[in-house]
């Protein structure tokens, strides 16, 4: 894997209020192209915050943010044609089956048939649901409608990808499947951008982790320097060491 | 405007409504359903007490100084009925055909003459003159035949002091002799169309809200798709939904026996007319879906656009009193239902004023919704 020193997500200072409280609290990050980093935090900590400010669905109450050279708010539209985004949410189409959802983001990315043929077969061979893929989603597990919804974040070939908690409810064999995917991803030189609640998925995947906390981005390196500095065994007793055992209510 | 996503988009809409079977039901079903059983429960006539307007011609010799006069003055003073005098036939029957007037009576040369010859020899049928009132009723309106013409034979009975037939005056139900009786169902045909078409604010703003549920909307926000494009597809699936909705109707009724002997044109400017009008759903829609937290709110909250609409604009307005008549005006389905009543029943022109005129009531209604549905739901989207 070749990380490029040319930053292609930038966040300075960047803040986000909803009514009194600061969801995003002064957060600065860099992440270069082809890095893979990972965000973590407690539920309500601001992670999906922070995607959907650098995916363009919010604009931040103050700070500056680029991603892929384009500086946001300003070029949405030029943002979104690189970007791939996979929602913490489960979003597919449930009464469309499985091509057809494909062939609805192929189509709002406006995609030539031709190239858009080869991703779908591609993409549908790679994670498993090829031999499924005609079957209505709504006959489809939990686990098959995420990697459907990882297909249709891909299926344009983006250059930047926002994976929100990408495995979260698939089993131990589908949650392995989509990493091997995944690095195959980060080799491709893409930037990815994963937030997760999975630990062993962080430190698998991720070439620097950051740790966020009621807003503010208290902690960001290598899951191996966040190990040694804290003087723990593994990225789970850093988070806890750092974020703390309470159990917190989402903002 | 890239035509690659306003496809993509207007194609999962209309999948979307032609597979989920509640939707399917709620759209093209229900308001079959609810027509025939609204039709065969309350086919007749409404119990509120409304202002029928009549027109009158007066070609009595006598005119001014005649019976002819009184027994205008007569129908004048019942409350029922509200009338114009009319110098000619001509201006008449076009406000006749376009649903001004519901009835025109038409008083014979020789009606002060008979009557002279009746109040001479109120008792000897063999000394009277006899002549014929002419009667023309609106063939849009169930009101019109079965209430206006009782109503003129009893003003015309009370006016003779007549206690019973026979009368040297006859009553012709002129446009009834012509054409066969129109059946209840008939009457209430121009407004099914509408009334189907209403049922998509409700569908839409279900389907914005529960695609804002489950996160849909903001996925599709993370793709280059425009709010213009976004809004174009939306349009134009739903312009789609109501052309086939209208199509189904129009079938279904013609089934049951409902066959307007019009041109193509008219056809096509009727149907045109429910195209126009789903403009206006889709903004009430959109309306509901920014105001609606919830797609069970969404239901709720639509029916505060549905029922107006239901009952001031569609065939259940033909049994309402004058006041709600005149609140008729303020929704924009009492047009569209208006205008295919002057095309299917009156069988007026399609250039006629009054068509012409509900078509750009409906066409200006229908475009300032949309825009403010658009505006408030991209604004809402926005934040």
């Amino acid at each position: 894997m070749q990380i490029n020193a040319y930053p292609e997500i930038v966040m300075e200072n960047v803040i986000k209020k909803f009514d009194d409280i600061n969801a995003v609290d002064n957060v600065s990050l860099r992440i270069a192209r082809g890095e893979m980093f990972g965000l973590l935090g407690p539920n309500g900590a601001g992670k999906t915050t922070i995607v959907n400010i650098l995916c363009g669905l919010i604009k931040p109450t103050s700070g500056f943010v680029t991603v892929g050279g384009y500086s946001l708010p300003k070029n949405l539209e030029d943002l979104k044609r690189i970007i791939g985004v996979c929602l913490q949410e489960t979003t597919v189409y449930p009464y469309l089956n499985c091509e057809e959802n494909i062939e609805l983001f192929g189509g709002l990315h406006a995609m030539k048939k031709d190239l858009f043929e080869i991703r779908k077969r591609l993409l549908l061979t790679k994670l498993g649901l090829y031999n499924v893929s005609r079957k209505k989603v709504e006959k489809y597990s939990g686990g098959m409608k995420r990697r459907l919804s990882l297909i249709l974040a891909l299926i344009h070939d983006p250059q930047i990808i926002f994976l929100d908690e990408p495995t979260i409810g698939m089993d131990p064999q589908s949650r392995r499947s989509v990493w091997d995917f995944i690095k195959e991803l980060k080799n491709e030189n893409k930037t990815i951008f994963l937030t997760t609640h999975y630990m062993e998925e962080a430190e698998t995947l991720c070439d620097r982790v950051g740790i966020v906390d009621f807003g503010k981005l208290i902690a960001v390196d290598t899951p191996k320097n966040l190990i040694l500095k804290n003087g723990v065994n593994n990225l789970e007793e850093v988070f806890i060491k750092l974020a703390g055992r309470r159990i917190r209510d989402g903002v | 405007m890239n035509f690659q996503r306003i496809n993509a988009l207007t194609k999962k809409e209309l999948k979307k409504t032609f597979r989920e079977p509640a939707v399917l039901f709620m759209i093209f079903l229900f308001p079959i359903v609810f027509v025939l059983t609204f039709g065969i429960a309350f086919g007749g006539l409404g119990s509120t007490q409304p202002v029928y307007d009549i027109g009158v011609i007066n070609l009595d010799s006598a005119n001014s100084s005649g019976s002819a006069q009184m027994f205008i003055d007569a129908l004048s003073n019942i409350t029922l009925l509200h009338v114009n005098v009319y110098s000619d036939n001509q201006t008449a029957q076009n406000d006749l055909e376009q649903g001004k007037v519901q009835a025109v009576i038409i008083i014979p040369a020789t009606f002060s003459q008979s009557l002279s010859s009746y109040y001479a020899s109120p008792n000897n049928p063999k000394c009277w003159m006899n002549t014929t009132l002419l009667l023309y009723l609106d063939r849009g309106s169930i009101v019109a035949t079965q209430v206006i013409s009782p109503i003129v034979k009893k003003v015309l009975t009370s006016f003779l002091n007549q206690q019973a037939a026979p009368s040297p005056v006859n009553v012709q139900i002129a446009s009834l002799i012509e054409t066969r009786q129109l059946s209840a169902f008939e009457f209430m045909a121009p407004g099914m169309f509408t009334f189907a078409s209403i049922f998509l604010i409700m569908m839409i703003a279900q389907s914005f809200t529960q695609d804002r549920e489950n996160g849909m909307l903001k996925r599709i926000r993370t793709t280059p798709i425009t709010s213009t494009e976004f809004m174009t597809s939306q349009i134009i699936a739903y312009m789609l939904i109501a052309l086939i909705q209208a199509i189904l109707v129009f079938a279904a009724i013609h089934l049951i026996g409902f066959k307007p002997q019009i041109s193509i044109p008219a056809y096509l400017i009727a149907f045109t007319l429910v195209i126009l009008f789903s403009l206006s759903n889709v903004g009430f829609g959109l309306i509901t879906a920014t105001v609606s937290r919830t797609s069970s709110a969404a239901t709720g909250i639509s029916f505060l656009f549905v029922l107006p609409q239901l009952f001031l604009g569609t065939f259940v307005g033909t049994s309402l009193s004058s006041a709600a008549q005149d609140a008729c005006k303020f929704v924009p389905s009492y047009y569209v239902t208006d205008a295919l009543t002057s095309i299917f029943l009156r069988k007026a022109s399609i250039g006629s004023p009054a068509i012409l005129l509900d078509f750009a009531i409906t066409t200006i209604s229908s475009i300032a919704v949309l825009a403010v549905g658009i505006i408030l739901f991209k604004k809402y989207l926005k934040t």
